[in-house]
């Protein structure tokens, strides 16, 4: 049996927050209090299933007596802390990270909260001026060998001069390797939930990591091989940690290339999965009666939004015409 | 670890280079040839070799530490890393490949295709720019068209050589640089300073035999040397004593600040360093006593020390020379810091760049070992204390201290986010004390003469004496040594003041993190809070001089280049505010604005205020504030930029 104290014997810590007073318990991060408050603090690297990495840079908070702002996903609250979450200095910092993601990143499968973020944090990313296209990106191979995307061969603390005619994008040909996903690092904000969900928080698999440096930082297999080349076990824990639509199921991926994906037309029903007797739950998006997507709720005790590559991908078997028996 | 590697297996000799680190292989289960024994034996989890290595005990102990130096052997033998010879690394040390290919690819030193065995990193950063002008690429070169501009150059092959611009390579004094690199059996790696185009003959000429016979090194431009040497302190072993012989370092007062340290204790040791006031030289100016004390006082078991020699900072050569001269008395502080703040391993960590200091420092604790100076019952004090040298592979980031460490543990230099901070959390999650090399020089001299007289020389706030990196477009570019509060016209008149008596454009104090100053501020006293009042820092001690014919619309590029090639890509204000400030730049340069150029300074502006506020570490946090302070001083806007005739 696992001892744990009772709650009302947890230290509670006080606080202030944008001048109101609060009171969190202790190991609570800034975030935490936050939520318990009800005051907005944009998060884009942060879920409360991982560990948090606080490398957006988008929860920045002001605290009294830091000389730089702290991140309210890792912060944990102090006594007496005095926080702003609203002050110029942290809206500034919030506007030019959505402005450097903006301009560098595809952010159209973001989500409804970043597109609101934008305006209401009035971020403009066309300031940096026009983006520049896949091809414009900078060749960062040695000695002319390249391997794939030049992004992926792109050699630390080497890149070619900008011209300043384009902002440099992340943009890129959509990684398609295997049938059960698709990787478009043209979408990637680098948040490393995915190798997070693909190393210790989740899956233990090791398939990928944040490889090279700077702005050619990138989440990549050894020397870019395929997936199937790889360690990759597909079971899509990455996708269904992806907050920007880089990762991707191929059906989904397929159906809004043809213009077919339309949210208001699917339905989600959870159930259970069918496979084993682990009972994770599974959250099947359904359109036109096809499965087309399945994640798993985060805040289900069995598997905390994780699933296996037959949870996740075994679908297809379910609607098979023949039962999927061939 | 359920590790899945698919590469191929590894050719003999990418084995062996492997294996020269690592030791052979004792099963099929780390990478050696699989017997039948090993399908009846109970694998415990704990790659072979690792038990009893001292250095982390319990089942779980591994050695991905040894990653780096697996990775360097690789590089060093073949000449690149390639997918086999990675995943025999990944066997042996138990690394998933995905995250060993994320921490190689992460270094400039590392190469990932074959190409010439001959790779020349030439330095094209702010010092040499200013003192020598461009580097040339080796003689009439196809190769550089390479899909580079050569404005800023691009890496390029010309013949046997594979030529590479480098960010600096610590030899600022020399006005030019270049870190040779040869793979093979015969291989080694050299620096040559100073270097002239003309040397590229030199260089193919030297054939296998490049190694440590062709290091003659480069002269030890330490000016004071010849006409005050009374003064100098931290300098005073360079040039005299003999940097291989133990014996020459003890005649001249070697190992007595190891004697009196052990007297006093380490309550005392650490008594006598608040009474200095020594403050850290690395740049953050943190009390070194507070610091060795919160260490020490911890009670978590193991502590580590680190001294940080991963000086990478754009003019900076201080760490270098002190190294390459007097290598024994960091083993000897070293040992200092371990022994007083109960740590029994320290690691330097040394950059990559500077293979003279790495011989030496290899040699000196060695010979310290052999006198009972080093490991087991240091000086008879009944204490145990060893030290192990790492090197960097080509990333400024890796200085950065909590990047350091992740750095030795074999994992990307990224830095972790503070608190908690080192004496908490430190290397392998263990309280560390991590000092820069300078700092811990101050300590031998405050145990040697005593914190008083340490005290009594430079400002209240600012005790002892500090090294000054001069360079670019002064008489005598050097290492200079003077007592903290010093004004920085005293300093630049001991170098003689600017090269052919040329008006001077500014002064670049701090290096690319730090700030310009101008003709105006020569008053300026170099103290820690002189530097703070006037709104610049002393930083690493960089003084880069540049004069009315230095284009310094290009030098401010170079820094921009600089920070957008370093920025180890983990946060947002960094990864992408360095690529906007440049291409910001480059359009100030080239004239094509983006609305007015009050828009433009605006967008710097909001540039640095989010990577100066945002920023995990100091990277980010000063990426902006020499090109900022440039603003400020009008050395930069659309109507001036070309060099001033």
């Amino acid at each position: 049996m696992t001892l744990t104290a009772p709650v009302s014997l947890r230290r509670q810590v006080p606080l202030t927050i944008d001048g109101q007073p609060v009171t969190v318990f202790e190991g609570a991060t800034i975030l935490d209090a936050c939520s318990q408050q009800g005051v907005e603090v944009p998060t884009l690297c942060f879920l409360e299933t991982l560990t948090p990495v606080n490398v957006c840079r988008i929860c920045v908070v002001e605290v009294t007596g830091s000389r730089v702002l702290v991140p309210a996903c890792s912060r944990k609250v102090e006594p007496g802390m005095e926080v702003q979450t609203a002050s110029e200095r942290v809206r500034t910092s919030r506007r030019m990270v959505l402005e450097l993601l903006g301009s560098s990143v595809d952010l159209s499968l973001a989500g409804d909260d970043v597109q609101r973020w934008i305006s209401e944090y009035g971020a403009r990313p066309e300031r940096h001026g026009r983006q520049a296209t896949g091809d414009e990106g900078d060749a960062g191979s040695v000695d002319g060998v390249v391997r794939g995307s030049t992004r992926d061969t792109a050699h630390a603390g080497h890149h070619a001069a900008p011209s300043g005619d384009a902002a440099l994008t992340v943009a890129q040909p959509v990684k398609r390797d295997n049938p059960q996903y698709v990787r478009d690092y043209s979408r990637c904000i680098l948040c490393y939930k995915c190798v997070e969900a693909c190393g210790v928080d989740a899956q233990n698999t090791f398939a990928i990591a944040v490889a090279g440096r700077g702005f050619d930082a990138r989440i990549s297999t050894e020397f870019a091989i395929d997936l199937p080349d790889s360690a990759c076990v597909y079971c899509g824990n990455c996708i269904g940690v992806c907050p920007t639509g880089a990762l991707m199921f191929v059906s989904e991926h397929d159906m809004r290339a043809r213009g077919e994906w339309d949210e208001s037309r699917q339905s989600v029903t959870r159930t259970v999965c069918p496979y084993c007797g682990v009972g994770c739950n599974l959250e099947l998006h359904v359109q036109d009666n096809r499965i087309v997507k399945v994640m798993s709720p985060l805040d289900h005790d069995v598997t905390r939004g994780n699933l296996c590559v037959k949870g996740r991908f075994g679908f297809e078997f379910a609607q098979a015409r023949d039962g999927g028996a061939s | 670890m359920d590790l899945r590697v698919t590469a191929a297996p590894a050719t003999q000799e990418e084995r062996a280079a492997v294996d020269s680190v690592l030791g052979l292989p004792t099963s099929g289960w780390s990478g050696g040839e699989r017997s039948p024994f090993d399908g009846r034996v109970a694998f415990s989890g704990v790659p072979d070799g690792a038990r009893g290595n001292g250095r982390h005990k319990g089942a779980a102990e591994t050695r991905r530490d040894l990653l780096l130096p697996a990775l360097h052997a690789l590089q060093e033998r073949i000449g690149h890393i390639s997918p086999e010879g990675l995943g025999y690394v990944c066997r042996r040390l138990e690394v998933p490949p995905a995250e060993a290919y994320g921490v190689a690819s992460a270094y400039a030193l590392f190469s990932f295709d074959a190409g010439p065995e001959l790779v020349v990193h030439v330095c094209d950063d702010i010092a040499c720019l200013a003192a020598s002008g461009r580097p040339e690429p080796p003689a009439a070169s196809p190769g550089v068209a390479n899909g580079h501009s050569p404005g800023v150059g691009g890496p390029a092959s010309v013949g046997a050589i594979a030529w590479r611009p480098s960010p600096c390579l610590g030899h600022c004094e020399h006005g030019s640089a270049v870190l040779a690199q040869r793979s093979g059996e015969e291989g080694g790696r050299t620096t040559l300073a100073p270097f002239t185009s003309a040397d590229y003959q030199k260089l193919t000429d030297l054939g296998p035999s490049l190694g440590l016979a062709a290091m003659a090194g480069p002269d030890v431009r330490v000016p004071q040397a010849a006409t005050d040497r009374a003064s100098l302190r931290l300098l005073r072993r360079v040039g005299v004593v003999d940097p291989e012989s133990l014996d020459s370092y003890r005649a001249a007062g070697g190992y007595e600040a190891l004697r009196r340290a052990i007297a006093l204790g380490p309550a005392g040791v650490i008594e006598e360093l608040k009474q200095a006031k020594l403050l850290g030289r690395g740049g953050a100016a943190f009390p070194t006593g507070l610091k060795w004390e919160a260490v020490a006082r911890n009670p978590v078991r193991p502590h580590y020390f680190v001294a940080n020699a991963d000086e990478s900072e754009p003019g900076t050569f201080k760490d270098r020379v002190l190294l390459d001269h007097d290598p024994y008395a960091l083993v000897e502080a070293l040992t200092i810091a371990g022994l007083t703040t109960g740590a029994e391993r320290g690691y330097v960590y040394l950059r990559g760049e500077y293979p003279l200091a790495e011989s030496r420092l290899l040699h000196a604790a060695e010979e310290a070992r052999r006198k009972g100076l080093l490991g087991e019952d240091v000086m008879a004090s009944g204490l145990n204390f060893d030290l192990e040298v790492r090197r960097g592979a080509g990333a400024y980031i890796a200085g950065e201290e909590t990047a350091l460490f992740n750095s030795i543990e074999g994992r990307r230099p990224e830095p972790r986010n503070k608190p908690p901070y080192p004496a908490d959390r430190g290397l392998f999650q263990k309280p560390t004390g991590v000092n820069n090399v300078e700092t811990l020089f101050c300590v031998l001299e405050i145990l040697s003469r005593g914190s008083l007289e340490f005290a009594a020389c430079g400002t209240e706030g600012s005790t002892g004496t500090r090294l000054f990196c001069l360079s670019g477009c002064v008489t005598s570019p050097g290492l200079y040594e003077v007592p903290l509060g010093t004004t920085l016209r005293t300093l630049l008149d001991l170098a003689g003041g600017v090269r052919g008596d040329r008006p001077m454009r500014a002064v670049l104090l701090g290096g690319a993190a730090g700030s310009f100053v101008g003709p105006s501020d020569l008053d300026m006293p170099l103290s820690f809070e002189g530097a703070r009042e006037a709104g610049t820092t002393l930083g690493s001690g960089v003084v880069v001089v540049f004069d009315d014919t230095v284009d310094m619309a290009d030098i401010l590029r170079r820094i921009a280049q600089f920070f957008r090639d370093e920025s180890c890509g983990q946060c947002v204000p960094c990864r992408v505010g360095t690529v906007r400030q440049e291409e910001l730049l480059a359009r100030i340069a080239s004239g094509t604005l983006i609305g007015s150029e009050g828009d433009e300074l605006a967008l710097l502006a909001d540039l640095g205020v989010v990577m100066r506020d945002a920023s995990i570490c100091g990277l980010g946090q000063t990426a902006s504030s020499a090109i900022e302070s440039a603003v400020r001083r009008g050395l930069v806007s659309t109507e001036t930029r070309g060099p001033v005739s």
